[in-house]
C-alpha cells in the first residue's frame, strides 16, 4: 500500500466516525492551547519583572545600611545596630575607578501644600546625579542642578502625579510649594514612568539631599545608589563599595550590596523555572489527551474489528494496519495540535488586547515543544490499540457480523 | 492447484478438545467448481479458512500452486492472500463508509497500485457485474444482492486464482440468491477455481463436485475429475 494511500485510507475512516474524531481533536488541542497559553503567561510574567528592573536604570548596585547576613555569635543584647551610611560615605565611593556616578538617597514623609492644598508625599533627598543613575527623564523644566551636595538649596521636582494633584493642568515651574515648614521653588516635573517595583516614582518630590536632611533633622542616608562605569566593572565596583566602606566603619562589614544584575538573574532564574513548572504541569493534560486517544482508538478497534478482519482477508498484513491505526493517532495528534495553536495563538492575542502593559508572549520553543509532545503522545498511545489491530485473529475477526 | 494432505485442526473449547479437522487430504484441480456441504459444526468453514491462510493447520501440508503455504510467514501469506485468493462472505463484508466503487478499489490500493489505473480496472469490474450505476453508492443504499456482487468484484479484481465463498447466497432472498450464484458461475467459466461452501443442497446440485463433510471428516465426495 503507498504511504498516501495509507493516509488517505486514514483520513477517510477518521471522517467517517465525526463525533468521535471531533472530541479527540478538542482534548488534544485544549492540551497543547493550555501548553502555549501558560508558558506564555510564564514568560510574561519574566518580561514585566526585567523590564521593571531594567528601568530603575543600568549598572546599577544598591547600598543598604545593615548586614543581610547573619554572621554567628552572640545576639546584638548590647546594641549592635549597623552604623549610619552618611553623606561622606556616598562621596567617598567615587574614590573607586569602577564608580561612574553615586546618589544619595533619602527618604521621608512630609505634606507638599500650595495654597491650602495639601499632600502627605514621600520625599526624596538626593543629588542631580539621581536623574542619571534611575534613568529618569522629565516633562518639564529640569532636574536637580549639580553642584556642592552640602549646600540646602529650597528647589524641588516633582513627581508627575503629584504635580496633576496639586497644580492640575498648570505649569508649576518657578512657583513655590511649601514642604513641612520650608518653601521650595518647582524647577522641573518628571515624565510619567509608572510604578516601578512597587514605589510609584510619579507620586514623588525630589529636593536636594542637604535640603532634605534638614527637614527630617537626621544625617543618615536611606540607600546609596552607585552606577559602575560599565557592565564589566558591576563587580568590581561591588568589591570597591564594600572596602571603602569597610576602611570608613572601622574593618566592620556594615553595609549590603545588591548589585541589579544579580537581582536580575535571580527573577529570571525564578521565572524561568516557574514558566517551565507551569508548562510541565499542562503538559500533563498533554498526557490525558494521548490517552484519551488511546482509549477510543481501542474502542474503535473493537467496534472495527470485522473491517480489520476484511483487510486482512485481502491480503493485508499486519505491518499494513499497524500504519493505518497509527496512522489516524497521528493525524488527530497533529490536526488536534495545529488546532490547539490556533486556539493559543487567539487568546494570547485576546490577552495582549485585555492587558496591553503586560508582555504576554509564548517563547518559541513553547509551541515547537507542544506540537513535539502531542505528536509524540499520540504515536505512543497509539501503538497499543494498533498492534491489538494488527495481531488480531482474521478469522475471529470475520466471523463477528 | 489445491492439495491438502492429512491436514488437521484442533481447537481447544474450555477442558474439551474439538477436532474440526480430521486427517482431511483434499486435492483441487484448476478450473474446478466445488460445494463442500454438511451440518453445523461438521468443518467446512475451518476447511475454507484453512484454503484461504487465514488459519493454519496444526498438523499436515496445504500446497497452493506447489508451494507449501504452512512454512510462509505472515506476511508472505498476507502476498498469497492478496494476488491468489478472493474471498465473498455471507455477510459482504463492505466497509460502510466507503462507496461501491471504492470497496472494490481496497484490494488494488492495498496492493499498491497507481491511481489512474485503479479507477479503470474497478469501473470495468463493476460494469462487468451490472453495477455502473451503483458505484458512488455506500453499502446502506445498495439491496443484498446488490451488495453480494460488489463484493465479488471486490473478490475478483486481483484476478486471483481461487474464489472462496462462504454461504455467499445465505442472507440473500432467492431472486437476488440467484443472481449471485449465476454471477459465480460466470467467474468459474472464465476459468476461475471456485470452493463454495453452502448449506443449500439446491445450490450444491448446481456445482459440478459436492464435497461432504461430517464430524471434520471428508465423508464424500462427488463429481471431481479425479
Amino acid at each position: 500500500m503507498k504511504p498516501e494511500d495509507t493516509l488517505s485510507f486514514a483520513f477517510r475512516s477518521l471522517r467517517g466516525y465525526p463525533l468521535r474524531t471531533g472530541l479527540m481533536l478538542l482534548a488534544m488541542a485544549i492540551g497543547v492551547a493550555s501548553v502555549v497559553l501558560l508558558t506564555g503567561l510564564g514568560e510574561g510574567a519574566r518580561r514585566y519583572v526585567t523590564r521593571e528592573f531594567t528601568s530603575l536604570g543600568t549598572h546599577l548596585l544598591i547600598v543598604l545600611p545593615g548586614r543581610s547576613e547573619t554572621t554567628g555569635g552572640p545576639p546584638p543584647l548590647l546594641g549592635q545596630t549597623p552604623r549610619d551610611l552618611t553623606l561622606e560615605d556616598a562621596l567617598a565611593l567615587l574614590r573607586s575607578s569602577a564608580v561612574g556616578r553615586v546618589a544619595p538617597v533619602m527618604v521621608g514623609s512630609a505634606p507638599v501644600a500650595r495654597e491650602g492644598l495639601t499632600r502627605e508625599t514621600l520625599i526624596l533627598g538626593s543629588t542631580a546625579e539621581m536623574a542619571a543613575v534611575r534613568g529618569l527623564s522629565m516633562a518639564q523644566g529640569r532636574f536637580l542642578p549639580p553642584g556642592d551636595i552640602s549646600r540646602a538649596e529650597a528647589l524641588c521636582v516633582l513627581g508627575h502625579k503629584l504635580k496633576t494633584e496639586i497644580y492640575g493642568n498648570a505649569s508649576p515651574l518657578g512657583r513655590f510649594v511649601r514642604i513641612g515648614e520650608r518653601r521650595f521653588r518647582v524647577i522641573g516635573v518628571l515624565a510619567p514612568k509608572g510604578q516601578s517595583l512597587g514605589v510609584d516614582i510619579s507620586d514623588v518630590a525630589i529636593i536636594p539631599v542637604a535640603s532634605a536632611a534638614a527637614l527630617f533633622n537626621r544625617a543618615s542616608l536611606f540607600r546609596i545608589l552607585v552606577q559602575a562605569r560599565n557592565r564589566d566593572a558591576i563587580s568590581r565596583a561591588k568589591q570597591a563599595v564594600l572596602d571603602i566602606i569597610r576602611e570608613r566603619h572601622d574593618g566592620e562589614d556594615d553595609v549590603t550590596v545588591i548589585t541589579q544584575d544579580a537581582m536580575l538573574a535571580t527573577f529570571d532564574r525564578i521565572f524561568t523555572t516557574l514558566t517551565l513548572a507551569v508548562a510541565g504541569i499542562a503538559a500533563i493534560s498533554l498526557a490525558v489527551a494521548g490517552i484519551l486517544i488511546m482509549n477510543v482508538m481501542l474502542i474503535a478497534v473493537s467496534q472495527r474489528t470485522g473491517e480489520i478482519g476484511l483487510l486482512k482477508a485481502l491480503g493485508a498484513p499486519g505491518g499494513q494496519i499497524l500504519r493505518l491505526f497509527l496512522s489516524e493517532s497521528a493525524m488527530l495528534s497533529l490536526v488536534g495540535a495545529l488546532l490547539g495553536l490556533l486556539l493559543a495563538g487567539g487568546g494570547l492575542r485576546l490577552a495582549g488586547h485585555l492587558f496591553p502593559n503586560f508582555p504576554i508572549a509564548a517563547p518559541l520553543w513553547a509551541p515547537l515543544a507542544a506540537v513535539g509532545v502531542a505528536v509524540s503522545a499520540g504515536l505512543i498511545f497509539g501503538v497499543l490499540p494498533a498492534r491489538r489491530a494488527a495481531r488480531l485473529d482474521p478469522v475471529a475477526a470475520l466471523s463477528r457480523r | 492447484m489445491i492439495r491438502l494432505e492429512k491436514v488437521e485442526r484442533v481447537f481447544q473449547v474450555g477442558e474439551e478438545t474439538v477436532y474440526a479437522l480430521r486427517q482431511v487430504d483434499l486435492t483441487v484441480e484448476p478450473g474446478e467448481y466445488v460445494s463442500i456441504m454438511g451440518p453445523s459444526g461438521s468443518g467446512k468453514s475451518t476447511l475454507l479458512n484453512i484454503l484461504g491462510l487465514l488459519d493454519r493447520p496444526d498438523r499436515g501440508i496445504y500446497r497452493l500452486e506447489g508451494v507449501d503455504t504452512t512454512e510462509l510467514n505472515d506476511s508472505r501469506q498476507a502476498d498469497v492472500r492478496r494476488h491468489k485468493i478472493g474471498f465473498i462472505f455471507q455477510f459482504f463484508h463492505l466497509i460502510p463508509r466507503l462507496t461501491a466503487a471504492e470497496n472494490v478499489e481496497l484490494p488494488l490500493t492495498l496492493a499498491g497500485v497507481e491511481a489512474r489505473q485503479r479507477k479503470e480496472r474497478v469501473a470495468e469490474a463493476l460494469a462487468r457485474l451490472g453495477l455502473a450505476d451503483r458505484a458512488r453508492h455506500r453499502p446502506d443504499q445498495l439491496s443484498g444482492g446488490q451488495r453480494q456482487r460488489v463484493a465479488i468484484a471486490r473478490a475478483t479484481i486481483m484476478k486471483p486464482a481461487i474464489i472462496l465463498a462462504d454461504e455467499p447466497t445465505g442472507n440473500l432472498d432467492r431472486a437476488s440468491g440467484n443472481e449471485v450464484i449465476e454471477s459465480i458461475e460466470g467467474l468459474n467459466r472464465e476459468g476461475m477455481t471456485v470452493v463454495m461452501v453452502t448449506h443449500d443442497p439446491d445450490l450444491g446440485q448446481r456445482t459440478h463436485r459436492q464435497v461432504r463433510m461430517l464430524d471434520g471428516r471428508i465423508e464424500d465426495d462427488r463429481g471431481g475429475g479425479s
